[in-house]
């Protein structure tokens, strides 16, 4: 299982763009919004706060979103009809296993990008460091396993590596939306934000956790009851060829 | 611990080691393969024959333990195949890796799902393109990786399917010289082909296939011989020569003359009932050649032609 791991962090590493996107941009992008004096400067209409304090939670959702539904979908769709998985069949190992290492990576990658937009955010912006550090890591590990559990379900019902591209892509553009990465929360109307706060992977929870004083119970139960419900129905549909 | 392994003796002296008896498989509607019986013996090369859709496939996934059969049964080492995967290793039609997986890594994470790795790399040729990512491999490196890894958990049993497809004539006899090499340190070898010429070489016996039922099943020159009219001889006779006296030779089954050249067909020994009969009528048989049945003749015979129905 380790090796299995290793490998598959390195094909992770190898492939440039989304190991790029994944990890690095999500900081960058901070870097950048910072860059421009009106956003870091407090104002009423981001709720007393600087723009880029009431954006990071949608950094994170960024973040999850494009490695649970950006990259996992399609490399497991990939690997399916590639003969990957079949081949793996033939041998002692299960290929749930390699499924397995890439929820693993994929994991891993996801947790060191928000710990890297934590830093950047503390070491350049001043921004205070999680109120509520468990919240936020429940929301974020919550948030990420219903975005994770989506994207499987994609893999698992597409028909083809292309297919589970381009619905994962409408799903990772629909939660993008809801999650207020495009347009900042503060601009989009009520229902919108509502439905931001329960669609995975939970961002009022993320903002809540990191600078509010504590997750709503009830965002993250249902990112967990979104995880277990998708994680079942891809577990049940899965194909191996 | 043993007595649930069943031995069973191969007529040919060697043990079973594949045993299938009457397997049936079907996708929705279509019969796949329809009571299916053979043994391969240990250390044998066993070649299975046929055209597209003749069940050859989805016959050696059903060994490899990839499908259930929906009749009949499957052993392997006298055990279900699912429960002897690290004794079987398996070179699948269609199956890849990871595009950017390098051959090295993908050697080390398949010799780590087994307990005794062997390392067929530098025999296969792959120790120079060890950092070459699988993607960029030209299709007989890929060939090659994939046979390293069929043979990577030192099995007691390969199975092959279509290796040498899309290989070039000098790759494909470099591959023929591995698996020779793989059989002498005793692994049995079920070997799914297209090319006659691979089979003659390698198997000791085939198995032809044809609409999911094996059509013959015999060793490569038994089934050449079994194929009516093997021998054909053409000659031009020197003085004029009675067809009925060539007839009435029991190795002859058919005359026929093309102008003034006689054909002759008949079994092995034709050549020589056909020349001493031209001896001792003193008769000098001119422009004289002998054409032998090949197994690609025989298997066009067992697979395609009507005469096919009755083996």
């Amino acid at each position: 299982m380790r090796k299995i791991i290793e490998v598959e962090a390195r094909l992770f590493v190898r492939d440039r763009l989304n190991s790029v996107f994944a990890l690095v941009f999500p900081a960058v992008l901070l870097l950048g919004l910072g860059a421009v004096p009106a956003l870091r400067t407090p104002d009423p209409q981001f709720g007393g706060l600087r723009f880029i304090d009431s954006y990071l939670s949608s950094i994170v959702v960024f973040t999850l979103v494009f490695i649970g539904l950006q990259r996992l979908p399609t490399v497991v769709a990939t690997y399916r009809e590639k003969g990957v998985l079949r081949r793996l069949s033939t041998t002692p190992m299960h290929p749930a296993r390699l499924l397995i290492g890439q929820l693993v990576v994929n994991f891993g990658a996801a947790i060191l990008s928000v710990l890297l937009t934590i830093v950047v955010a503390y070491v350049v912006f001043g921004v205070d460091l999680p109120h509520h550090p468990l919240g936020l890591a429940c929301a974020v590990v919550l948030g990420g396993a219903g975005t994770f559990a989506l994207g499987l379900v994609i893999a698992a019902l597409a028909p083809t590596a292309r297919a589970a591209g381009g619905w994962a892509t409408v799903v990772f553009m629909l939660l993008m939306f809801f999650g207020g990465v495009y347009l900042p929360r503060f601009m989009l109307p009520s229902v919108i934000q509502t439905i931001g706060s329960y669609s995975p992977p939970g961002v009022e929870a993320l903002q809540q956790a990191w600078l509010g004083t504590a997750p709503d119970w009830r965002h993250l139960a249902v990112m967990g009851l979104v995880s277990l419900v998708a994680g079942a129905v891809a577990a049940r549909t899965f194909r191996w060829d | 611990m043993f007595d649930d392994l069943l031995f069973v003796l191969h007529d040919r002296g060697g043990m079973a080691i594949v045993e299938v008896r009457e397997l049936g498989k079907r996708y929705g509607p279509r019969v796949a393969v329809d009571s299916v019986s053979f043994e391969v013996a240990e250390g044998e090369i066993f070649g299975i024959l046929g055209p597209n859709g003749a069940g050859k496939t989805t016959t050696v996934e059903c060994v490899a333990g990839l499908r259930k059969p929906d009749r009949g049964s499957v052993s392997v080492l006298g055990r279900a195949p699912g429960d002897v995967r690290s004794a079987i290793g398996v070179q699948l039609q269609a199956s890849e890796l990871p595009e950017r997986i390098r051959v090295g890594e993908a050697l080390s994470l398949f010799s780590s799902f087994y307990p005794s790795p062997a390392d067929w790399s530098s025999r296969l040729g792959l120790s120079g393109h060890l950092k070459a990512e699988f993607g960029q491999l030209s299709g007989g490196l890929k060939q090659r990786l994939s046979i390293a890894l069929a043979l990577i958990g030192s099995p007691r049993v390969a199975i092959l399917d279509e290796l040498t497809t899309g290989l070039d004539p000098q790759a494909r006899r470099d591959t023929w010289s591995v698996i020779e090499e793989v059989r002498s340190a005793g692994v049995t070898i079920l070997l799914v082909t297209h090319f006659m010429e691979e089979a003659e070489r390698l198997c000791d016996r085939v198995a032809v296939f044809r609409d999911g039922r094996i059509a013959a099943l015999d060793t490569p020159s038994g089934l050449v011989s079994r194929v009516d009219g093997a021998t054909r001889v053409r000659f031009v006779p020197s003085a004029s020569l009675d067809v009925a006296l060539l007839q009435a030779l029991p190795e002859v089954t058919e005359v026929s003359s093309v102008g003034s050249q006689l054909v002759v067909s008949g079994s092995e020994n034709l050549l020589h009932a056909v020349t001493s009969l031209l001896a001792r009528k003193q008769i000098v048989a001119r422009q004289l050649r002998v054409d032998q049945v090949s197994l690609d003749d025989a298997y066009v015979e067992l697979t395609g032609g009507s005469r096919a129905e009755d083996h």
